[in-house]
């Protein structure tokens, strides 16, 4: 405090007025600070959370015999094939060698007018029933909540009985992408009853000689 | 003429505005993260239109990489006390006759996916860099012989009995392969799988319907 003292006596009198500091701190570090952890953040966030598509597969049971496997109605039975490059092949029916001719396997896709024409066709009462419901909840005709709409397709997938029974059948050269589009396609079209199987020897064979 | 005078200005600009707007944005993101786990291999997943968001507890997930490499990950639990993984690792050493240091399990718990035969994943646990690391996942073997995925599926299903399975899959891996793994995890009696896909939305309506031939 001495040092303090001494300067004002040079002063000779006048005010003494306290130095003026400024009010601003500089806030610049702070900032660079901030912007990097921001950037960290951003950077480390996983902000979509991965969606998942729950299958259900029937259960093995190494003492079910073929003979107890549950009998589907051929003529409801749509067969979706798919091999190597991505190609995909349908028929109706079932291929059963004791019984020729064997059925032709058709060439289709995974595009809009592909498979999808085929399966809205087929499936066309349950898709309109289905659609109506959903067009009703969006215009606010009906208002009810997303367990009991769900509850409510749900109803309507249990009731059809008119709607193709879809067996996706991949052979070892189909890659995994194909097996997810064909499984969604089943849930965009509204198909109530769809498995994943194995392709029998006959439809190896069929695929085989299919046109490319 | 008299030289107009400009009235000297400070160079600092006022940066409380921006602060403001950082602070806010940094508490945004401070308490809305969910960190991105690292993952054992690159997967680009294909894409569905389901909605239904994964689960982020009570999940293993098996991945499975476009080379065909599978890869194992099990989550500790909703409860920071239940360290499920370090249990599971527990019954995995049991089962392989290994010992593992109270350290190692401890380290195991806080790690993420790993594929790599049991026997690397001492030197897994102990690597330190990422490089390392990455050297040693070699896939969890599944063949008929060393089915260690089986056991890790048990493993991890006696550890924690609500535990659903997640199958992460490129979408170029070829279709057998994600086969065997669903093969093995019905043969563990799990018959329901979660696919994990990307969302790509498509709406279709009535107007879509084709012409009644």
């Amino acid at each position: 405090m001495a040092e303090l003292i001494q300067e004002e006596k040079g002063k000779k009198g006048g005010k003494r007025r306290p130095k003026k500091l400024s009010t601003r701190i500089d806030m610049t570090p702070m900032v660079d600070l901030m912007c990097l952890l921001i950037t960290f953040f951003m950077l480390t966030t996983a902000f979509s959370k991965p969606k998942v598509m729950v299958i259900t597969m029937p259960e093995k049971n190494p003492k079910d015999k073929p003979e107890n496997q549950p009998q589907i109605s051929a003529a409801r039975t749509l067969n979706i094939l798919l091999t190597a490059d991505n190609r995909v092949y349908y028929y109706m029916g079932m291929a059963d060698p004791k019984k020729p001719p064997l059925p032709t396997l058709i060439k289709t896709d995974f595009s809009k007018d592909g498979i999808r024409k085929i399966l809205l066709d087929k499936n066309r009462e349950l898709f309109t029933k289905i659609a109506e419901y959903r067009d009703k909840r969006l215009t606010g005709k009906l208002v009810v909540a997303d367990t009991t709409a769900d509850n409510a397709v749900k109803q309507f997938k249990k009731e059809d009985k008119k709607g193709p029974i879809v067996l996706i059948k991949a052979d070892d050269k189909a890659k995994y992408k194909d097996v997810v589009n064909a499984i969604d396609e089943m849930s965009i079209c509204n198909i109530a009853s769809y498995a994943v199987v194995d392709p029998s020897p006959v439809e190896v064979g069929m695929l085989k000689n299919a046109p490319k | 003429m008299p030289k107009i005078k400009q009235p000297a200005r400070s160079p600092h600009i006022d940066m409380t505005p921006m602060v403001d707007m950082f602070s806010l944005l940094l508490t945004f993101f401070m308490l809305t993260s969910t960190f991105r786990p690292q993952e054992a291999a690159l997967i680009d997943t294909p894409a569905s239109v389901s909605e239904k968001q994964a689960p982020d507890n009570d999940i293993m997930t098996i991945y499975v990489a476009k080379d065909g490499k599978v890869y194992f990950n099990f989550d500790n639990g909703r409860d920071t006390s239940t360290h499920f993984r370090r249990g599971m690792l527990e019954k995995m050493a049991e089962q392989y006759k290994l010992t593992f240091t109270p350290k190692e399990i401890d380290k195991f718990g806080k790690l993420s996916s790993f594929g790599m035969p049991i026997k690397d994943l001492k030197a897994w646990i102990a690597a330190e860099d990422a490089k390392a690391k990455e050297k040693l996942q070699t896939g969890v073997p599944m063949d008929s012989t060393d089915n260690q995925l089986a056991w890790w599926i048990r493993s991890a299903r006696l550890t924690n009995p609500a535990a659903e399975v997640a199958i992460k899959g490129d979408a170029e891996t070829d279709y057998t392969k994600v086969k065997k793994v669903m093969d093995l995890l019905q043969e563990n009696n799990v018959n329901k799988f979660n696919l994990v896909t990307n969302l790509m939305k498509q709406d279709i309506g009535i107007k879509d319907l084709p012409p009644v031939q």
